[in-house]
């Protein structure tokens, strides 16, 4: 195939006309050279340029560009007030294009709560110098001093009432500047956007059967594919009759390379049907290699590891009168997405462009170039919305599917998508995990030493080389599953807030990093820190109850950070948690708190658990939430966003693990791997927000997720008097816990 | 080739009879609402209401469904005039990632046409057929209680091409 360049926006502005940085402008944005400058916030650091992130059009359009995808968080709604904010434009008159190679910056990943701190802190910054140039061109047409210039409504406004639109002002070219370190950023107390609920933009078609999904494009000429995958992990496909479905209605194209298989038809129902028969005409070897399941946690303990010391702190003068320990484990868990994954490819002109819902276009573009062995630039990912994904499902998967397919139908659009089976089990997994606690208290119930251990793994195998892609892992010429890393602190992977926020006078932190894990795993949403918050904040309890102590006294004990003193008190306030308090029978209270990786939002959860004592059966019946996410932007998306860590983290605590056998796979819909259903919703869920205006963006994606884990777990707990410490929490184990 | 009748008009279908009816409403009418989330009846993202009934598509064989009523989720109202349970969904932002709610608003109508005041132990328990993992669960409730008040409030007529 011949490599092909596809042309970005700035050569065809290039193209079109020159770069025109009139000679003021250019000095007041000349960036400070030397390896010592400081760097712009956010992803400005990575894309410096102001027309990276916005663009004004003559005709006064206005547009942003951000690398992350929108996944159903809401940030675009978000980006877009930030904009119109900074740039003192109506709300509707800007649009917001996510990720795609072709056109936004690289942003690598959507993960980790990044995306209003990263790339929404870049949209604020870049638009606000990008009001400053304007201003400056204003005043500089008026020969008059800028400072009495103002902006309101997309114009600006001279000190005698002259008023400049927007696109009128400057060329679009005039962007292409360097951001400067510093920006001159709005007073929060004049915000009229920012702070908002504004509604979400994306929500009217969703809700009214709009085009809104990538598994909703249908492009002309489209034609529908379905893989036929290994029944289990390292299958190998030893025999393949496929004449008589290349007979049936509608198929296209049977194609083999190697392991991968994979069926297209015109239609979406015969390429299902032709699936089907593809599958049963296909002989596979198999090999027993599961660890029994059972038996998972000790596997993980005893497997090879490499373990690093990440935290110590000493004070001999801190003694200890009683010592307690305990172990916590966690086992795989699913993604779960509704909607299996999707793609669409296109090979055009030697271009692949691929239409995907992945966390990542940069990433997979490298990924999918690297299968397809041809050059980055014949490769575009566009980002388009799928189901939710909560980390590394199988969207990448069904991007390089899609790819590989349409590589062998030239010119031929291509859609894929999975069957809920092939979601079920081959997307790669929420890590098990293994934690190990032993703490003493001094003699005025103190903790005087903690020790902590984590067993676990880099709980990130997303692609950026093409082995991470099961397509390219199948292929007759296979690539390698690249070897797994620990994700590096400050932000961490398996030992995700493994390190106590608590102020210990001795601690002692190890990171047990196992490289090889027998099942696929990689990033789920908060990635260590929902296993190590749920072991820290249940130990806590344990710690709490041994100390006689109640378990909200007994955190801010131990907390001197002030923010999280802050969300600990208005959760427990606004619960009506009181010290002493006794639960109607048959009920507990719980409490949990954490700081996102120690570095982002902070949250504190109280929860009021009903258990049956007859069947076990546990039931969240009221849970309430105090959330401090920095300068809020949406408070209605940050309240969607905990509301959901609530419910989606009870989902996994109370219900889900991962089944295999000696050789497959076994969870594989949603009998088999039962989740969170509507006789299980609380009466209700409330979201306290704690707002900090002027102060960074901390994201809010991830930050609920373990403290609804432990404040669950200590409310269990607290109903029955029995301490469970094996994820998850199901009615079976917990009647027999009450039962012993 | 066949008759199917969805959201008041008749179409030509040139299908297998035992196509799941989701596969005709996405490929052949090309409509959006209804999603593909199991093809197993097990998780709800593609129920579409049929004479009256909430009907998950994915299982339902276009064989079953001559002389029937189909309604999708296009058929209650449009962005422009959305009905009232699109409202409900609008004003409560009952969503995250949405996949989910068009099969839940479905189900939610359904219950609504033959129940038009139930109690929220009526409405979690015909919502426990479908399946939402984004966690949106009690915007979810909170838009099904309005949307039975706007129900209450609105004319009495039925909006242009909904489910009667």
């Amino acid at each position: 195939m011949n490599a092909f360049v596809i042309p970005d926006r700035r050569s065809v502005l290039k193209g079109g006309g020159a770069l025109i940085v009139s000679f003021s402008l250019r000095n007041a944005f000349a960036q400070e050279e030397g390896a010592a400058a400081p760097k712009p916030p956010g992803s400005l650091a990575q894309a410096p340029y102001l027309d990276s992130w916005i663009r004004i059009d003559a005709d006064g359009s206005i547009t942003v560009f951000t690398g992350k995808a929108e996944l159903g968080q809401g940030f675009k709604t978000a980006f877009q007030q930030i904009a119109a904010e900074e740039l003192d434009v109506p709300f509707e008159s800007l649009k917001v294009v996510t990720a795609d190679t072709g056109r936004t910056p690289n942003e690598g990943y959507t993960s980790g709560s990044h995306s209003t701190p990263d790339s929404g802190t870049a949209i604020q910054n870049a638009a606000a110098q990008v009001r400053e140039i304007l201003v400056a061109e204003a005043a500089r047409r008026r020969g008059l001093p800028a400072e009495n210039f103002r902006t309101e409504d997309g114009m600006v406004i001279s000190p005698d009432g002259e008023r400049f639109r927007y696109g009128d002002l400057i060329p679009a070219e005039t962007l292409h500047v360097r951001a400067r370190p510093k920006s001159v950023l709005k007073d929060p107390a004049t915000f009229k956007i920012m702070g908002q609920p504004v509604p979400r933009v994306d929500i009217p078609a969703k809700v009214t059967g709009g085009a809104a999904y990538v598994q909703d494009m249908r492009l002309p000429g489209m034609v529908h594919a379905r893989v036929v995958r290994p029944p289990s992990y390292g299958a190998e496909l030893t025999a393949c009759d496929s004449a008589g479905v290349e007979k049936l209605p509608g198929v296209v194209k049977v194609i083999r390379d190697g392991n991968f298989l994979a069926v297209v038809a015109a239609r979406e129902f015969q390429a299902v049907k032709a699936m089907k028969a593809l599958s049963a005409a296909s002989k596979w070897k198999e090999t027993a290699s599961l660890p029994e399941q059972q038996d998972l946690p000790r596997v993980l303990t005893s497997l090879p590891s490499q373990d690093t010391t990440i935290f110590q702190r000493s004070d001999p003068s801190a003694v200890g009168r009683i010592t307690i320990e305990a172990s916590y484990t966690r086992p795989c868990q699913s993604h779960g997405s509704i909607g299996p994954s999707c793609a669409v490819a296109q090979l055009t002109d030697g271009v692949m462009t691929v239409w995907t819902h992945t966390q990542g276009v940069y990433p997979d573009r490298q990924g999918i170039a690297e299968m397809l062995r041809v050059p980055l630039e014949s490769v575009r990912c566009i980002h388009v919305e799928g189901s939710g994904c909560y980390g590394h499902n199988g969207a990448d998967d069904a991007a390089a599917d899609a790819a590989l397919i349409a590589r062998a139908l030239p010119g031929v659009p291509v859609r894929v998508q999975w069957m809920r089976e092939q979601e079920h089990a081959w997307e790669p997994f929420g890590p098990a995990m293994v934690t190990k606690l032993k703490a003493s208290l001094d003699g005025n119930g103190a903790i005087s030493d903690w020790n902590f251990e984590v067993w676990s793994n880099t709980h990130s195998m997303r692609p950026g080389g093409a082995g991470s892609m099961l397509a390219a892992q199948h292929m007759a010429q296979p690539f390698a599953v690249p070897a797994p890393k620990p994700l590096p602190l400050p932000e961490g992977g398996g030992d995700r807030n493994a390190i106590p926020i608590y102020r210990f006078p001795n601690a002692h932190v190890v990171h047990h990093f196992i490289p090889a894990m027998p099942l696929r795993i990689s990033a789920m949403r908060s990635l260590g820190a929902y296993h190590n918050v749920f072991s820290i904040e249940s130990f806590m309890d344990e710690l709490a109850t041994a100390a006689g102590a109640d378990p909200v006294e007994f955190r801010l004990r131990h907390l001197e950070d002030r923010r999280g003193r802050d969300v600990i008190e208005k959760a427990a306030q606004e619960f009506g948690w009181r010290k002493g308090q006794q639960a109607p029978p048959d009920r507990g209270f719980g409490f949990a708190f954490a700081r996102y990786k120690n570095l982002a939002a902070y949250c504190a959860i109280a929860s009021e658990v009903e258990v049956n004592s007859e069947t076990g059966r546990p039931r969240l019946v009221r849970a309430v939430a105090a959330v401090d996410s920095g300068q809020v932007v949406n408070p209605d998306g940050l309240t969607n966003q905990i509301e959901g860590a609530i419910m989606q983290s009870m989902s996994w605590t109370l219900y889900e693990s991962v089944s295999f056998d000696d050789t497959r796979i076994t969870s594989i819909d949603w009998q088999t791997y039962p989740i969170l259903r509507f006789d299980s919703v609380p009466e209700s869920v409330e979201v306290h927000i704690i707002n900090r205006p002027g102060l960074p963006f901390l994201g809010s994606g991830e930050t609920g997720q373990g403290p609804a884990a432990a404040s669950i777990a200590n409310a269990i707990a607290n109903a029955t008097g029995k301490r469970l410490r094996d994820l998850p929490l199901t009615r079976r184990r917990i009647k027999d816990a009450i039962d012993a | 080739m066949m008759t199917l009748k969805v959201n008041g008009r008749d179409h030509d279908i040139d299908a297998d009879p035992d196509t799941p009816l989701l596969y005709v409403l996405r490929d052949d009418l090309k409509l959006n609402a209804a999603k593909f989330g199991c093809g197993l009846g097990q998780c709800g993202a593609c129920t579409v209401i049929v004479d009256g009934n909430a009907v998950m598509s994915c299982v339902t064989p276009l064989l079953l469904l001559e002389g029937k009523q189909v309604t999708t989720l296009e058929g209650l109202g449009t962005i422009e005039a959305p009905a009232p349970i699109q409202r409900a969904f609008m004003e409560e932002q009952a969503a995250q990632c949405g996949y989910c709610i068009a099969g839940m608003m479905m189900r939610a109508q359904a219950l609504l046409q033959k129940n038009a005041k139930p109690t929220d132990a009526q409405i979690r328990g015909e919502l426990e057929l479908n399946l939402c993992r984004c966690g949106t669960h009690m915007r979810i409730l909170r838009a099904v209680h309005r949307a039975a008040r706007l129900m209450q409030t609105a004319d009495a007529s039925p909006a242009p091409g909904s489910a009667q």
